[in-house]
């Protein structure tokens, strides 16, 4: 019979009967928590893009993403045909280093000969995730800043419907309110109507959305991207 | 500001604009004396060129001495006067330029900037050009588009419309038929 320390088999003996009261629980609350997450995500993965059950009566606060170049201009030109009383209050956002569009969003809220509908009217900024040129390196801290601005102007506005149509600035935004739909925070409609500038592929917001299928409805202008991507809507030119 | 000069040729602007962007090469090219002689050949009188960031700036000239009378700006609130008194219009690939030109109706070329990385816009004007809407050129063909165009080959557009994408909205969320 080899010689083993009484301290080193009673602690052997330990391993090998029933774990200590402590540990058990913990991982079953981990475990717990987990799956009832991955639960709540694939309801609301499989709740996105179907539509509203009860009629609706009551204006929704929108939130609107603008963005350089044309985006702003398709975006407006799609908001003139939206009934302002039905989404309302109406939030305005654009990229801090875009210095037209909300200027062309004021411009249009002013055109309403309606006093109370402009009110309804606010514009904010958002932190870029990148610039244009940007190292990769300084990207990551650029980007985090951006995704912590998202999440405060989400909940600041707690928008019942998001639009958007293109610009990088929109990707934090969906991602914030996609996340607050899975912790049961807010149900944000999230409408994404890719630019008439794509023709044959979606930009990287638009397949980002597309694949990560966040939107509830993504608009396409052509009909090459609706068989390329059959999930999305073919809704003709809009310009 | 009178269209008509007298009982001599009406004003015929060409109107080249390279949106907000900075597009050198389209302002350099239309600026040469060969582009510049075709399109005095092809009946326009006045050529003004919206430079927007170029670095390149184009010679003025009054086109008294038989030549195309040219001038230039770099940006202005709004193009579209700029657009409807045009007889011709030269743009960049942006897609604001290219649908608010057509919606007014007036002859196209749209010229495709190279230098942009990710050229996502060629898409687009060769999909219209494909439709026979406007002419799609480079800077180095462009000459040679002026050239051949053929205006009478050109298919008005008809300006599209943003009701069927409000109406699916309002469905979705369970707003009622108007």
């Amino acid at each position: 019979m080899s010689y083993v320390p009484e301290t080193l088999t009673h602690r052997l003996n330990s391993l090998h009967s029933s774990p200590s009261s402590d540990s058990n629980p913990f991982l079953l609350i981990i475990i717990g928590v987990f799956t009832l997450i991955s639960i709540r995500f694939l309801y609301v993965l499989n709740r996105t893009g179907k539509p509203m059950r009860r009629g609706r009566r009551r204006p929704l606060s929108t939130l609107i993403v603008l963005g350089s170049g044309g985006h702003t201009a398709e975006m407006l030109n799609l908001l003139t045909v939206l009934q302002k009383d039905r989404f309302s209050p109406r939030y305005y956002i654009a990229a801090a280093t875009d210095n037209m569009s909300l200027q062309k969003a004021c411009g249009f809220e002013n055109s309403s000969d309606d006093e109370a509908e402009v009110e309804t009217a606010q514009f904010m900024q958002i932190y870029r995730s990148r610039e244009v040129g940007q190292s990769y390196v300084t990207s990551v801290g650029t980007t985090l800043v951006a995704i912590a601005h998202a999440l405060w102007l989400i909940i600041k506005t707690r928008p019942q419907v998001i639009i958007c149509n293109g610009p990088g600035t929109c990707i934090p935004l969906c991602l914030i309110a996609f996340f607050f739909k899975v912790v049961g925070f807010k149900w944000s409609s999230i409408f994404y109507v890719e630019s008439i500038a794509r023709v044959r592929r979606l930009s990287l917001s638009g397949s980002l959305l597309y694949k990560l299928r966040i939107a509830d409805q993504l608009y396409v202008q052509w009909p090459q991207l609706q068989k390329k991507y059959p999930r999305a809507i073919y809704v003709g030119c809009l310009m | 500001m009178g269209i008509a000069d007298g009982n001599v040729n009406p004003k015929r602007i060409v109107f080249v604009t390279v949106g907000t962007t900075l597009f050198d090469a389209l302002v350099r090219e239309v600026d040469t004396p060969e582009v510049k002689k075709e399109l005095y050949a092809k009946g326009y009188t006045h050529l003004l060129i919206q430079i927007g960031r170029g670095s390149y700036i184009p010679s003025r000239s009054s086109g008294e001495d038989g030549s195309l009378a040219v001038d230039y700006f770099t940006f202005s609130s709004s193009i579209a006067d700029s657009l409807k008194s045009a007889s011709l219009v030269i743009s960049h690939a942006g897609s604001g330029s290219i649908f608010e030109t057509l919606r007014l109706g007036k002859p196209l070329i749209v010229v495709v900037n190279e230098d942009l990385m990710d050229n996502h816009q060629e898409e687009l004007a060769e999909e219209l050009a494909d439709r026979k809407h406007l002419f799609c050129a480079h800077p180095q063909t462009l000459y040679k588009t002026i050239k051949d165009m053929n205006q009478e080959s050109l298919i008005p557009y008809t300006p599209g419309d943003a009701k069927p994408v409000a109406r699916l909205i309002n469905t979705f969320l369970g707003f009622p038929e108007e």
